[in-house]
């Protein structure tokens, strides 16, 4: 009971701190870009949708610190036997995480915000930018963390059993890390650009301010078209590498209870999700699981049930199935949404090359509505991942069921929980609000000559306008 | 020395350096209603830790990260047992993180209003139950040999711990009026030189009592230590400093130095232990029982030697950057951020 309570209240706040950060990685790539085209060309629409996207930017990066706070306290919080057991090799990571990016991030963020009318033009460049690698330098560290979770490497036990440290490098080489974290930046990019898209369509579809807005359009399209191939591409390849470490994880993302060879890969099933149950309404197409999660067409996939007979000889007596409805669909609203977003990026590119972008009507108002699928598919991307871990919390060498704070009840729990749900829903409604009231508000006027024009013209040392 | 301890005094320097420079932005978010009468008077004492407080509070992000990676017991003992104190810190954290952001960017008097009593009270709780806690962490919990707590909510309430948080927090709010003094003009700086004069009594009398209170409590000897001492005469020097404008930036390093000297002194009176048990001082964590391995150790001080000087550089850049005084553009007192659309 406390177990699922603490499962609940750390899936409930890491998948709400995870709606953030993507916006933030991949809009604080994209406003840098937007940022250095201004820099290179001078002209002053590119300079307004920096700032316009950066107050987008801002907005979001309150609250993705606030709820990372939570999530850097939780693991003490909540699970006080998970934190001793594995500290030795996983407070590392986050610690780094600290000193090598959350530092770099939060300085420069506020040297960007501030220092629009006091640094010179190029250094206040370089501090977005350097923003915008401290983001992705700490999603890094975090999914060192986390791959580590997946697929412990670089550890001895020690005589207590416990995991110790003996070779920081294979944190950073682990497979699972290594193409999760590519696909974690994919996906943040691809996030990035479909806020930003939608963000221009709505404009362009109100006609107003269109020359701006088919620049910031464009932008997005150029890196989503690209981002999204890949993230589909590495998202495959991470699922091959799932299979190999984690077979009970892609077992159960296919609902597949027995070994096959080849495997047909189940587009839709209704039922499937207990051994016992015969699913029904199966549409298969031959052969495409086996590619899927092995590479290779004719490929073996080890099927639940003999995992599950090969972990209860290995580990003892227990269940080693993860939930295998949450496994089949998360995987599906994820790669099945991913497929659209492709389709939906390559009509808006060839809108883009026949210079149409702005008169697709369709195109346009469903442009606004896709914000949607990054959210859903960030989400059900996670869902899979740590579902599909269960019910390991660090696969192979602990057990969530043993994981929680002893010396927290579940009131304790209930009590933040409800704290939480009720904060959270009332920052996504304040962040809600904001970004919906600055996305419409427009672009901001500006002199164009970019600051110090202004500055000169209020004399010399004149303070600039109050940002807080 | 051992890498144990080389973590121990790194975790240490992490939290004075937190108290250090986020002390003044906690200080600055209790008094910014009180140096600002008027709304740009408000914005004013807001934007003089504007560009700072987000980089400042990254420390106490690597004291927490830090203590989980070098003693994974400590970290897993003392934030489960705080676990509602900490649910306190995290709202206050989040309210106050926000409001910073949010504020500005609605001129809906509702609006503002929320987020300045968000500002307020997000600032005053948070040091003080951090306070709270790191008193606790010296004066002992009711921990067992499994090292698990075994107390409730009001057993962190020690008579101790809210001496010790009412001590960091009238030491930050000293903090944050010697640094308004420091980075406003005219009205707003001689409402900070006003409020900085019974804040600076206040700090002297609980440092004071802290000094005095952590002598009874460390026991073994009656004579507090160099780093309590300075701590006392730092905390005078403040407090008589900050009633001219002429010594402003002498006051801000006295307070500093005050800070970061009882900080520091809880550590040092804390060492070899971690955490106290009040249950028995055989279930004391220690710098020995609750460390990570030597390899571990090691790569975190490589880690943190290469990185720290670093940070140091670049955060120190950012405050040269941004030395001057704050005071609103006389034309457009009122005006937003973000200059609204035509």
């Amino acid at each position: 009971m406390t177990n699922d309570l603490a499962r609940w209240q750390f899936a409930t706040t890491s998948i709400y701190h995870f709606l953030f950060v993507p916006v933030t990685i991949g809009l604080a790539f994209l406003v840098a870009v937007l940022q250095s085209a201004w820099h290179r060309n001078g002209k002053p629409e590119y300079r307004r949708l920096t700032r316009f996207f950066g107050t987008l930017l801002l907005i979001n990066v309150a609250v993705g610190v606030v709820t990372g706070l939570v999530q850097e306290f939780e693991f003490g919080m909540n699970w006080s036997s998970y934190s001793r057991f594995v500290g030795d090799v996983f407070g590392g990571p986050l610690a780094m995480e600290g000193l090598a990016a959350f530092f770099l991030e939060s300085t420069f963020l506020g040297l960007w915000v501030f220092g629009w009318e006091r640094l010179p033009k190029r250094v206040h460049l370089a501090c977005i930018w350097l923003v915008a690698i401290g983001s992705m330098l700490s999603a890094l560290f975090i999914m060192a963390a986390n791959s580590w979770m997946q697929h412990p490497v670089g550890y001895t036990l020690n005589h207590a059993g416990q995991p110790q440290l003996n070779n920081i490098g294979a944190l950073f080489t682990n497979p699972t890390f290594l193409w999760g974290y590519v696909h974690v930046l994919l996906a943040s990019l691809v996030t990035g650009s479909l806020v930003m898209l939608a963000v221009s369509a709505w404009y362009l579809r109100k006609r107003q301010e269109v020359e701006t807005f088919r620049h910031s359009a464009s932008l997005s399209l150029a890196v989503l078209i690209p981002t999204i191939v890949l993230a589909l591409f590495v998202g495959s390849e991470l699922g091959v590498v799932e299979a190999k470490y984690q077979p009970m994880k892609i077992a159960a993302a296919e609902a597949q209870w027995s070994t096959c060879q080849p495997c047909s890969f189940s587009l839709f099933q209704i039922g499937g999700g207990n051994n016992d149950q015969t699913p029904s309404q199966i549409i298969e197409v031959p052969h495409v699981l086996s590619l899927l999660a092995t590479n290779s067409w004719n490929g073996q996939v080890i099927g639940l049930n003999q995992l599950q007979a090969e972990y209860s000889a290995k580990y003892g007596p227990g269940n080693y199935v993860p939930d295998v409805f949450i496994q089949y669909w998360s995987m599906r609203v994820m790669a099945y949404l991913a497929a659209l977003v492709l389709l939906f990026a390559l009509w808006g590119a060839w809108l883009l090359h026949r210079g149409k972008l702005e008169h697709s009507k369709w195109f346009l108002r469903i442009s606004v509505w896709a914000v949607l699928t990054p959210f859903l598919m960030n989400t059900a991307g996670w869902m899979l991942t740590e579902n599909g871990r269960q019910p390991w919390i660090v696969q192979g060498l602990m057990k969530t069921a043993n994981a929680n704070s002893p010396s927290v009840s579940s009131t304790d729990i209930w009590i933040s929980l409800l704290v939480f749900v009720a904060i959270y829903a009332a920052l996504g409604a304040a962040d809600l609000a904001l970004m919906l009231r600055y996305s419409r508000k427009g672009l901001a006027e500006e002199d164009g000559t970019g600051g110090e024009a202004r500055t000169s013209a209020e004399g010399g040392g004149a303070m600039p306008a109050l940002t807080y | 020395m051992h890498l144990h301890t080389v973590w121990f005094v790194i975790i240490a320097v992490v939290w004075v350096g937190f108290f250090v420079l986020e002390g003044f932005d906690f200080g600055v978010g209790v008094l910014h209603t009180i140096v600002g009468k008027t709304e740009t008077g408000r914005r004013v004492a807001l934007n003089t830790i504007g560009p700072f407080w987000d980089g400042n509070e990254v420390w106490l992000v690597v004291a927490g990260a830090g203590m989980f990676a070098a003693f994974p017991a400590w970290y897993a003992t003392m934030f489960s047992a705080l676990y509602l104190a900490l649910l306190l810190i995290l709202m206050a954290l989040i309210a106050r993180g926000v409001a910073f952001e949010f504020r500005g960017k609605s001129e809906n008097p509702r609006w503002r209003n929320t987020w300045t009593w968000s500002t307020t009270l997000g600032s005053l709780f948070i040091p003080l139950l951090l306070g709270v806690g790191l008193g606790d962490l010296l004066v002992g919990l009711p921990v067992n040999s499994s090292h698990d707590y075994t107390g409730n909510f009001f057993d962190l309430l020690t008579p101790y711990g809210l001496w010790t948080g009412l001590t960091i927090l009238g030491l930050c709010l000293l903090h944050g009026s010697t640094f308004l003094m420091l980075k406003t003009t005219d009205d707003v700086r001689r409402r900070a030189r006003a409020a900085s004069r019974p804040l600076g009594w206040i700090a002297v009398a609980l440092v004071l009592g802290f000094v005095i209170w952590t002598r009874v409590v460390v026991g073994h000897t009656q004579v507090p230590g160099p780093v309590e001492v300075l701590a006392l005469i730092a905390v005078i020097f403040a407090a008589r400093l900050a009633r001219s404008d002429h010594h402003e930036g002498l006051a801000f390093a006295a307070s500093a130095t005050a800070i970061a000297a009882t900080i520091g002194s809880i550590f040092i009176d804390l060492y070899p232990n971690v955490m106290v048990s009040s249950t028995s001082t055989a279930f004391n964590l220690t710098v020995n029982n609750a460390a990570s391995g030597s390899y571990a150790l090691t790569v975190m001080t490589v880690v943190a030697v290469v990185c720290f000087p670093v940070v140091l550089i670049y955060q120190g850049w950012s405050f040269h950057v941004f030395r001057a005084r704050v005071q609103a553009p006389p034309e457009q007192p009122e005006q937003p951020s973000t200059s609204a659309a035509s």
